[in-house]
């Protein structure tokens, strides 16, 4: 019989081995899934690698998916700090993305110095009010705000496709909906060859990693994520603080929306994100919501975005076996924090000896 | 004239039917995970899952039962995969969910790319055709919406009432609910909590399994990428919207379903208004569920009846020995 | 040989050793109890035989049949059943429906036969329940009746009662002791979870006392005596008296003067009504009541978390009703409650000690950044002042034990040098002790000046420590004694909502 108990402590090195390990059950989950279909799993894998790494152009492609990543998972992290459910990135992301539009659709003829900046700002102000929403919800009425926030994101691209589709379709595209291109002015220059959002990202998780650990703000979240009555007690305007760490935290979503339509899309579309809203969230939990842990989780997940891609491209294999490889790794690598957590050992029928020799059978002992 | 104003609302009225019978596969499926705790964002990715092997299996085999048993084993092992992560490892729900559905959608995808241009065998196509019931279907407009229908929107309508009848009625039902009110309380009575997760949840894989392969073998009849377009994400706000009450469910589904089909069939809806008439675009009804979903949200909680709230542990592991 | 022996049952929590080889053993027919301090093991050893823990090591034995529990429904199996001190109840659902989870049957229920059933039951040990009430609507002691009818109702010849008379009044102990009575007559073992000596006496057979997860001695209770039991239980003699020390009426100063205040409830019923009282420097004011009779929003009104719906709050003659929690602290209140899990309100467990003494005082100092500084100075002394068994000042919280968890609220709180110390159940849990420790640390505070008020929950200690007791009853202060001139009975009828003149109740 197995029996599963909690353990106190589980040192980082041993976590570290714990996720590998999670990663290697994944990649032979994924092998056996990939033969089945009639390919041969090293090939693919190796295939990714090269495709996501291999030449300068390529890596550039896996640091242009790495950057959105990387700035979703720092806005979902810091409502996820305070335990305020944000799986709204998405909707948050497209709000973002729809107030920077608006503003290099209309008022192209700024210069780009002033367009750029006044387009990042408006894009984290949309994207920081859509987050309220639900935080106002939460604050006034106590709904839940997963389920707000998650419902916050189809609305979004309901109205996104709305845009679309109507009162802001290219006339000069013949019937076919889509939003003009922005003018070169409202498009994000480049910094060694990669457009400068990398930068953007670099510098955020500073200031979001300076922000959690050394700021009253910081401390704040903090406090309000434990407990709430707590923060009460030390006289925490509970409000003010939950409403502010959301409005940063749907910011970042929203200015990341902003980039992806400046520099990627040069436009604004209603399938520009390809759920990576969701992602964020999937490589903020894994980082377990450290921001310089984020950039190395964001980067190893574009090389599965962007090695997929590849592998569509080059060699005509889906793309969507990156989708299932994603799928698996993240179900081991989830699975696997329960052995961080919890000791299990054999358990025999008659408990005459002592069983804690047998601890070593899966996970071990702290 | 009168004629075909009638008839044009029955047709409207009977696709409306269709249209929500796979968001009430899903609502119901997601409903039986809820009723033990687990909150499971996973079901657009089991509805794909089971759409794509529904198709695969009804293409190959042409059989409408193994279509049906191939569809719900898929969203069940779908559901399988979140339930040993969720339930016996304990890990986060909402996580967990996205990353089936991510996983989902890439199998679907991956599986479905042969299948892309392929039609299903005449006879399958007939054995999931409208049955017209005699009589019954000539009542006028409700004919239509009711009697002259798939087995599978049938299938969907009666599962609504078989899966109140057992939460509300049978002892398995009632241990389920205490299992997603208080785990400890069920654990301390004798229940089995981990098994009637699993049950619960699997089950409800099968249905969500089930609505995707409605829509890819029975209402569409083809393959595309994605093909359940936002459902499942629907059939989550449905859960809420229906206070997670089966019979409820059944409104919700149709009258989404409605409303996805006036996106559906029309470019513009326009509404008659003191004369004037407004133009409401229809991706902007799409909206609609979720805005719907939220006020209800709101309204639930401000209202505060213990009974429509969501069942008490509701996304949170359970551990024995938490102390 | 017993009926239910448990042999060298060991088990660990991560570091601690709850149980050491501990040993049990029990009879038909007889009340048992279980004595012991907070964290000498007893509920660990209960759970165990109920299923919910499995034990490292040793041997069970049901009518001398060695039984392995994988989980409750085994141990239920053979006719063992629990009452959790925390009910583990389904609230949204009714007494009914909670009685019969988890009960094998034809899969429909038949709701008649059950409703009788339940009645039988409840008319042969006096335990009368409302079948179809929703349990969010019940009181604590209708929760416990269902608790054991659930018990019951499976037909356990064998009880485990947790902490029983934690939740319930003098009065209410009283019948349930009668209730227990009928059970033992009717042949079930009982075992009762206690650390109260004086309920040990009245109603149990035979003691068995635990100390540090080791059983110390089984013993016939007519055969023992309150020193003896103490003795074993705290592994030393010790004298219970605190002292009481006494303030010179001419340095008393008025502090607090509370007059008619109102908060609303969660019904219908204010939680507080009109509640009037004084409190000068140098004295503690003990509070007595059931749980739940507005203690809680006494405290947090005072301190700005709860809104009063009328009534004046004067601080040294200032009002400080509809203030902010912030400026209340400023003004020198303190207010450390400690509510069922310790951490809810005071202390952020998953952080360090370092951040948990800044939780009041950082925003005080200017800037957006926060300085650890002070705090580490702040942790350092009060880890020396009160003892703290810690590893570091950057140790979380929550793995401190439940004792020196207090220390640091309480060492916190004391820091800030407050001129009113509002204090709820701090020795809640703790051993005998560390909670003369605090008990000390008090009259520590009441000697420099400080006015405390003191909630509590022993009445053996309010009345000796405090200098004045108040007891409310459904929000209203049914009376203000001198500690030295009233005696536990008094206040117990008054913590009724029973007016002891008239005799009768008035709420």
């Amino acid at each position: 019989m197995l029996r599963v108990t909690k353990k106190p402590e589980t040192s980082s090195g041993r976590r570290f081995l714990i996720s590998i390990l999670a990663v290697v059950a994944a990649l032979l989950a994924t092998s056996v899934i990939i033969f089945i279909l009639g390919y041969n799993p090293l090939d693919i894998y190796w295939k990714m690698l090269e495709g996501a790494t291999a030449t300068p152009y390529r890596l550039k492609e896996t640091i242009n998916k790495a950057i959105p990543l990387v700035i979703l998972s720092l806005g979902v992290g810091i409502a996820f700090r305070m335990k305020f459910w944000n799986i709204g990135a998405e909707g948050q992301y497209y709000m973002g993305a729809f107030a920077a539009s608006f503003l290099a659709l209309n008022y192209f003829n700024w210069p780009a110095y002033i367009l750029l900046p006044a387009m990042f700002i408006a894009a984290l102000v949309a994207g920081g009010i859509w987050c309220c929403i639900p935080a106002v919800l939460k604050a006034r009425f106590g709904t839940n705000e997963t389920l707000v926030t998650l419902m916050m994101n189809y609305i979004a691209i309901s109205w996104i496709t709305y845009l679309q589709h109507g009162p802001w379709k290219d006339p000069g595209q013949f019937g076919f909906p889509k939003i003009a291109n922005f003018e070169k002015n409202a498009i994000l220059p480049n910094l060694f060859g990669v457009h400068i959002g990398w930068v953007i990202a670099l510098v955020l998780v500073v200031l979001v990693y300076i922000l959690l650990r050394y700021t009253k703000l910081g401390y704040e979240i903090s406090v309000l994520g434990e407990s709430v009555t707590t923060a009460r007690y030390a006289g925490i305007n509970v409000t003010k603080v939950m409403l502010l760490a959301v409005f940063l935290s749907g910011g970042l979503c929203g200015a990341t929306g902003m980039i992806q339509a400046s520099a990627i899309e040069s436009s604004l579309s209603y399938q520009m994100s390809g759920g990576l809203g969701f992602t964020a969230i999937i490589t903020a939990w894994l980082a377990r919501l450290n921001p310089f842990t984020i950039i190395i989780v964001s980067f190893l997940f574009s090389i599965l975005l962007q090695g997929g891609t590849y592998l569509q491209g080059a060699l005509q294999i889906p793309a969507s076996i990156a989708g299932i490889l994603q799928g698996s790794i993240l179900f081991c690598i989830l699975g696997s924090e329960f052995f961080t957590q919890y000791k299990v050992s054999w358990y025999k029928a008659k408990p005459k000896n002592k069983t804690e020799n047998k601890a070593e059978s899966q996970g071990g002992e702290a | 004239m009168e004629n075909t104003t009638v008839q044009m609302v029955a047709l409207f009225l009977q696709t409306s039917v269709q249209m929500g019978t796979p968001i009430l596969f899903a609502t119901l499926g997601a409903i039986l995970g809820e009723k033990v705790g687990h909150l499971n964002l996973g079901v657009e990715g089991m509805m794909l899952m089971g759409a794509v092997i529904g198709f695969q299996v009804g293409f190959s085999s042409g059989d409408p039962a193994l279509t049906l048993l191939a569809a719900g084993s898929a969203g069940a092992l779908g559901a399988l995969i979140y339930a040993f992560v969720t339930v016996t490892l304990r890990a986060n729900q909402i996580v967990t969910g996205l990353a089936l559905t991510i996983f989902g959608t890439g199998f679907s995808s991956f599986v479905g790319q042969k299948l892309a241009a392929e039609t299903l065998s005449d006879s399958l196509v007939k054995s999931f055709a409208p049955m017209e019931i005699p009589i019954l279907k000539d009542i006028p407009i409700l004919g239509k919406m009711f009697f002259s229908q798939s087995l599978y929107v049938w299938l969907a309508f009666i599962l609504a009432f078989v899966v109140y009848f057992f939460i509300k009625c049978t002892r398995y039902g009632l241990n389920l609910r205490v299992v997603g009110e208080n785990p400890a309380a069920a654990d301390a009575s004798g229940v089995h909590v981990d098994l009637y997760k699993y049950i619960s949840i699997l089950l409800g894989g099968a249905m969500c399994g089930i609505g995707g392969a409605y829509t890819s073998v029975v209402f569409i009849g083809r393959w595309q990428e994605e093909i359940t377009a936002g459902v499942g994400w629907i059939a989550v706000a449905l859960v809420i919207f229906a206070t997670w009450h089966p019979l409820k469910a059944i409104f919700g589904a149709y009258f989404f379903g409605m409303l996805r089909t006036i996106g559906f069939k029309i470019q513009n809806l326009s509404i008659p208004f003191f004369g004037n008439s407004f133009i409401i675009p229809t991706q902007l009804l799409d909206m609609i569920p979720y805005l719907m979903t939220i006020i209800v949200l709101v309204i639930i909680t401000l209202r505060k009846k213990r009974e429509n709230q969501p069942p008490g542990w509701l996304g949170n592991p359970y551990f024995r020995e938490d102390r | 040989m017993a009926y239910i022996e448990l042999k060298n049952i060991c088990k660990r929590f991560g570091d601690v050793q709850a149980n050491d080889s501990m040993n049990l053993f029990i009879n038909k027919g007889e009340i048992h109890a279980l004595l012991g301090e907070n964290g000498s093991g007893k509920s660990t050893l209960v759970n165990m035989l109920s299923g919910i823990y499995s034990p490292d090591s040793g041997q069970i034995f049901v009518n001398g049949e060695e039984v392995v529990f994988a989980s409750p429904e085994e141990a239920i199996k053979r006719g063992i059943g629990m009452v959790h001190q925390h009910f583990k109840l389904a609230e949204v659902l009714t007494a009914k429906e909670n009685i019969i989870t988890g009960v094998k049957g034809s899969p429909f229920i038949n709701h008649k036969k059950l409703t009788e059933q339940i009645y039988n039951i409840g008319k042969k040990y006096g335990l009368i329940i409302n079948p179809d009430k929703k349990v969010y609507n019940m009181s604590v002691s209708e929760k416990q009746t269902v608790e054991i009818l659930k018990v019951l109702y499976r037909g356990a010849d064998v009880l485990i009662l947790d902490e029983p008379t934690a939740v319930l009044t003098p009065q209410e102990i009283k019948n349930f002791f009668e209730i227990l009575r009928n059970m033992k007559n009717e042949g079930c073992a009982i075992i009762i979870i206690t650390h109260k000596l004086n309920e040990v006496m009245e109603i149990s057979d035979k003691v068995t006392v635990l100390r540090k997860g080791k059983t110390i001695n089984t013993v016939i209770t007519k055969e023992s005596n309150f020193q003896e039991l103490t003795e074993m239980m705290v592994g030393r003699p010790i004298s219970l008296a605190i002292e009481r020390t006494q303030i010179p009426e001419t340095d008393k100063k008025p502090l607090l003067e509370i007059k008619n205040l109102t908060v609303a409830g969660t019904d219908k019923l204010n939680a507080l009504d009109k509640v009037s009282f004084a409190l000068t420097t140098g004295e503690i004011l003990g509070v007595a009541g059931i749980a739940g009779s507005g203690q809680k929003e006494l405290c947090e009104s005072i301190a700005g978390l709860c809104h009063a719906i009328s009534g004046n709050i004067l601080f040294k003659g200032e009002d400080i009703v509809g203030l902010n929690p912030r400026t209340i602290i400023r003004k020198g209140i303190s207010m450390s409650f400690i509510p069922e899990d310790r951490l809810g309100m005071g202390l952020v467990g998953a952080m360090d000690i370092v951040d948990n003494m800044l939780l009041k005082s950082y925003q005080n100092k200017k800037g957006i950044f926060i300085d650890r500084k002070e705090g580490k100075d702040i942790a350092e002394s009060i880890i020396e002042k009160f003892d703290i068994n810690t590893p570091s000042v950057y140790h979380q919280v929550k793995k401190l034990s439940g004792g020196n968890i207090q220390k640091v609220l309480l060492g916190r709180e004391i820091n800030l040098q407050p001129q009113l110390l509002i204090t709820a159940y701090p020795v809640r849990g703790l051993d005998i002790g560390a909670s003369y420790n605090i008990y000390d640390a008090l009259n520590e505070e009441k000697q420099k000046g400080v006015g405390i008020l003191f909630i509590g929950e022993d009445l053996d200690v309010l009345l000796e420590l405090s200098d004045r007791i108040m007891v409310l009853s459904h929000g209203k202060v049914m009376g203000i004694m001198n500690a030295a001139d009233t005696n536990k009975e008094e206040i117990g009828m008054l913590m009724l909502g029973q007016d002891i003149a008239k005799g009768v109740a008035v709420c």
